[in-house]
């Protein structure tokens, strides 16, 4: 833009700015640094708060709450890879093999149950695997079972569940950079006498790492900090960390302990994040689109 | 390998039969779910005891469907209205900052594009947990200075719209960017050149232009706020949001009402996403 | 006759590269001016400036004698008929070409009237209801050309909108286009890197290079006048021969050629002794074994390397005796010429007049690697 129409147009700048710029500071900015001040307040034995490091030192104290801490980080990265394993087979199939007359239909039975929300994906889950559920009916109708085995409430389900609810996420980016993909690069790789595994190695999966990338990212956030599935279809004694967040806030009423979990919980996922960025040379700008 | 080369049926058949067993595991909650919401028994759960719409319909005092469960249909209506505030104010902003990003140059927009992004890799939870530590710390600090109570800032219906609004604002910018990518900016210098301002301009070509951007992401949002829990939890007053109601009854236990409404919203959720993807389909064929 | 168009000195830079340099003009009302050059030449950014999208660096711009330097692009007696024609795809046939009338706030019955009489002009009555990709390729043109007229501007800007059509219609559009102007009478500013279009349509062609005007004037005068290198190499086919001037007895300049001979060139006056020129011959003015009764001094014997048949355009593509090079010879279709074939040898002849020399360049037209 030319310095004088610059000047005519600058209050549309304004218009677009304002408002943006109001949610960002007062809804993003401003909220993250309220949680890191409280983090560190604390109330002393007379009812004065002052600065304090407790909150943080009862987090690497307390084995607890910092094992909740590594098994919650542990099972976001384990779910993130099985959902990769998954997504990539089934991207592949939609953009690749299967016929194009039904591909536009597979994305679309693809997307449909990710639009219904996460409690009622669950609570479908629950309903088909507790002890009275309809897996189990089945399998004793049948004669599999001799009587009905409670397959919820473990581990293993659990992550089951955090698979299926955060699939799609990676889907999508995958099979838009896959699409992308010119079948001749794959042809070619054919015809010069490469192996599945090598074509999939050499050319496939290089070509879509922006899209396994940001698929990643999401699918490691959504499961980091996902309550609802852990709560529900996990194991009593073994709870989530965004549950350690919400008992201190909601049951405990220790907002300033919350905060400082809040604000762990926030520094593990940019640091992870930043990690994976780094180890894989990819840029963020690229991967955020 | 490809569709293109020549495949091995055993290839092509195994490939198959991994592709039916991973939409029998997306769809087989689903399906159970909506088929025990007609089931004649007091759990959702087999046997199958026979056909009955009491889920639905029933008055009671045993079977208390859907449309005469007073609270059920409480949190429903509250979570339209929330979802309805929250899509509303969500597309306005997110399409102002569609345009900002897109046509506009600043100091520290790249700083300023990180932020909007943000949003998507903070934890619901955390958004949450974080604005309602803010809220509350203004809110004293507007009523012990100037002596304001302000409603707004305390658990209830605005705060989750606020919460909601937070990160939904983000998907739609991100929405309507993706196809002020693709305006032809000569369109615009066109109309300037023909002799519109720029608020014409805006208003007559590119926003235009941008409708069908705009009622898909107002779509996704108002979606995004019905369904959302881990952000709202920590927001609601007394008025539960439909996730949140639901998430007691589940937890707790209940009669198939909960698979009624999940019969439901499958089926709306699933109507729209459908006409969302065959309507974005048909106008990308047409251009 | 009064100026439509008058630009001055005018100059644009983007950083440091200058993309338009000092480059002054003026358009007579109701001709058809066109600017023509290579791709990066600077047209485009000159042809923003008249619109009013850039702001010159210096110089001026003058429409019907008013300074145009502090009027924004909305409000300029300016149309501009994109490249890709930017009909608005949101709206019909009707709306694009209403839409500066209602900016203008004129009423809803002039608004009618207006388009529906520049439909009658533009020869597309019928089509008032029907939405942009509905319409054919020329159609569209038509459109994007009528949007513009209707708002009677003073001048009419085109940046090469028949690029993006197919041959057959470009060559249609071209005459179509040259009859609406002269139908219309509104002053055109047409830029093109083609130079078929530029001499077929216009009164006045400016030839631009790097930033600058070469040469501006009729088509005929560019053609059979060049002033430089780049205007002899850019309009029309020419044969460029490497030669060295020398001077015979008599004091008349001589130019020798790759094989070592001696040709006259009369064509050129200021040539120094000693110098390296480029010597250019137009494929025409080439004769094919011309008979001694025609008495043309310049005569060589060439060997025939392909036949290039391309009907009434055909061309011989011949290496002459001694010298490394290809030259092009246009090959009347006749019947006199029919027995020439391939690895033949003929002779071939020019008249001295016919010929222009320059100071030799490095300057190509188009990159062959």
């Amino acid at each position: 833009m030319t310095k004088r129409s610059a000047r005519k147009i600058r209050w549309s700048f304004f218009v677009f700015f304002v408002p943006v710029f109001l949610w960002l500071f007062l809804m993003i900015v401003m909220p993250q640094i309220e949680l890191l001040r409280m983090s560190f307040v604390g109330t002393d034995f007379y009812g004065e708060s002052g600065f304090t490091l407790g909150h943080y030192a009862a987090f690497f104290t307390e084995p607890i709450y910092w094992l909740t801490f590594v098994r919650t980080a542990g099972y976001a990265l384990l779910v993130t890879f099985v959902v990769l394993l998954i997504a990539l087979p089934v991207s592949f199939f939609i953009t690749k093999v299967a016929d194009l007359k039904v591909t536009g239909f597979l994305m679309v039975l693809i997307l449909v149950p990710f639009w219904v929300s996460e409690l009622v994906r669950v609570y479908g889950w629950m309903i088909l695997l507790r002890e009275s559920g309809v897996l189990n009916k089945l399998l004793v109708a049948l004669g599999i079972l001799k009587q009905p085995v409670e397959m919820l409430y473990n581990d293993v389900t659990m992550v089951m569940g955090l698979v299926y609810t955060t699939m799609l996420f990676m889907i999508v980016p995958i099979v838009s950079v896959m699409e992308s993909l010119d079948d001749s690069f794959i042809e070619a790789a054919h015809d010069l006498g490469a192996k599945k595994l090598t074509i999939w190695r050499t050319i496939i999966i290089p070509y879509c790492m922006p899209g396994i990338m940001s698929g990643s990212i999401i699918v490691f956030m959504l499961v980091l900090g996902s309550y609802l599935t852990p709560n529900l279809m996990g194991g009593k004694n073994s709870i989530w960390f965004t549950e350690q967040i919400y008992n201190q806030m909601i049951i405990y009423f220790n907002w300033n302990q919350g905060a400082a979990f809040g604000f762990l919980l926030l520094l593990l996922s940019s640091i992870l994040i930043w990690v994976a960025l780094k180890i894989t040379g990819q840029d963020w700008r690229k991967v955020i689109k | 390998m490809i569709r293109t080369l020549p495949n091995s049926r055993t290839y092509i058949t195994g490939f198959r039969v991994f592709i039916v067993l991973y939409f029998v595991f997306l769809f087989a909650p689903l399906i159970v779910t909506m088929v025990l919401s007609f089931n004649d028994s007091m759990f959702p759960a087999l046997p199958w005891k026979g056909f009955t719409l009491d889920w639905f319909f029933g008055e009671g005092p045993e079977k208390i469907g859907i449309f005469h469960d007073q609270a059920n249909l409480r949190s429903i209506s509250t979570s339209f209205k929330t979802a309805l505030a929250v899509a509303t104010l969500a597309t306005v902003v997110g399409t102002l900052a569609a345009f900002l990003f897109e046509q506009e140059d600043f100091k520290f927009k790249t700083l300023l594009y990180f932020l909007m992004i943000a949003p998507l890799v903070i934890p619901g939870v955390i958004l949450g947990i974080s604005l309602l530590l803010f809220a509350n710390t203004v809110g004293l600090f507007l009523e012990n200075s100037i002596g304001w109570d302000v409603k707004l800032l305390s658990p209830g219906f605005w705060l989750v719209v606020i919460g909601q609004f937070s990160f939904i604002t983000t998907i739609v910018t991100l929405v309507v960017i993706a196809r002020l990518r693709k305006f032809d900016r000569t369109l615009e210098e066109a109309a300037y050149n023909l002799g519109a301002n720029r608020f014409e301009v805006i208003w007559y070509i590119t926003l235009k232009y941008l409708r069908p951007a705009i009622v898909g992401g107002f779509a996704v949002a108002f979606l995004m706020s019905f369904e959302n829990f881990n952000t709202s939890v920590f927001l609601v007053g007394s008025r539960a949001t439909l996730p949140i109601n639901l998430y007691l009854q589940v937890r707790d236990g209940s009669t198939p009402v909960i698979n009624a409404i999940s019969f439901l919203l499958i089926v709306t959720t699933s109507t729209l996403a459908v006409i969302n993807l065959y309507a974005g389909k048909s106008r990308a064929k047409k251009q | 006759m009064q100026a439509a168009l008058s630009v001055e000195k005018l100059t644009k830079k983007f950083g440091e590269f200058t993309a338009v340099n000092g480059v002054s003009f003026d358009v007579e009302d109701g001709k058809f001016f066109s600017i023509l050059g290579p791709s990066g030449c600077g047209k485009t950014t000159l042809l923003r400036m008249i619109a009013g999208f850039y702001e010159p660096t210096e110089g001026l711009i003058r429409i019907r004698d008013e300074d145009m330097t502090a009027v924004e692009p909305n409000k300029r007696p300016v149309n501009l008929v994109f490249q890709h024609l930017a009909l608005f795809p949101m709206m019909n046939v009707y709306e694009n070409i209403a839409f500066g009338l209602k900016r203008r706030r004129e009423s809803d019955s002039r608004i009618k009237e207006k388009v529906g009489s520049i439909l009658e002009r533009v020869g597309l009555p019928e089509h008032s209801k029907k939405k942009i990709d509905q319409l054919s390729g020329g159609q569209k043109q038509r459109i994007a050309i009528a949007r513009c007229l209707v708002l009677e501007p003073s001048v009419l800007l085109l940046d090469e909108p028949l690029g993006a059509l197919d041959a057959k219609l470009r060559e249609h559009m071209k005459i179509e286009l040259k009859k609406l102007q002269s139908m219309v009478g509104t002053t055109f500013v047409y830029i093109t890197h083609d130079q078929s279009e530029a001499m077929v349509m216009s009164d006045h062609v400016a030839v631009m290079n790097a930033g600058q005007f070469e040469q501006i004037g009729t088509p005929q005068d560019l053609y059979h006048n060049p002033n430089s290198s780049f205007v002899a190499q850019f309009v029309g086919n020419n044969n460029k021969l490497p030669v060295k001037v020398h001077k015979d007895e008599g004091g008349a300049f001589l130019a020798r050629y790759l094989d070592g001979k001696d040709y006259q060139v009369d064509g050129t006056p200021d040539l120094s002794e000693g110098d390296e020129y480029d010597m250019f011959i137009r494929p025409e003015a080439v004769l094919i074994n011309p008979s001694t009764s025609q008495s043309i001094p310049n005569t060589m014997n060439c060997d025939v390397k392909a036949i290039l048949f391309d009907g009434g355009n055909s061309q011989l593509l011949v290496i002459p005796e001694g010298a490394d090079q290809e030259l092009i010879v246009t090959l009347p279709q006749n019947k006199q010429f029919d027995d020439i074939k391939a690895k033949d040898t003929i002779r071939i002849g020019w008249n001295p007049g016919t010929a222009v020399c320059f100071p030799k360049t490095e300057l190509k037209i188009y990159d062959e690697a």
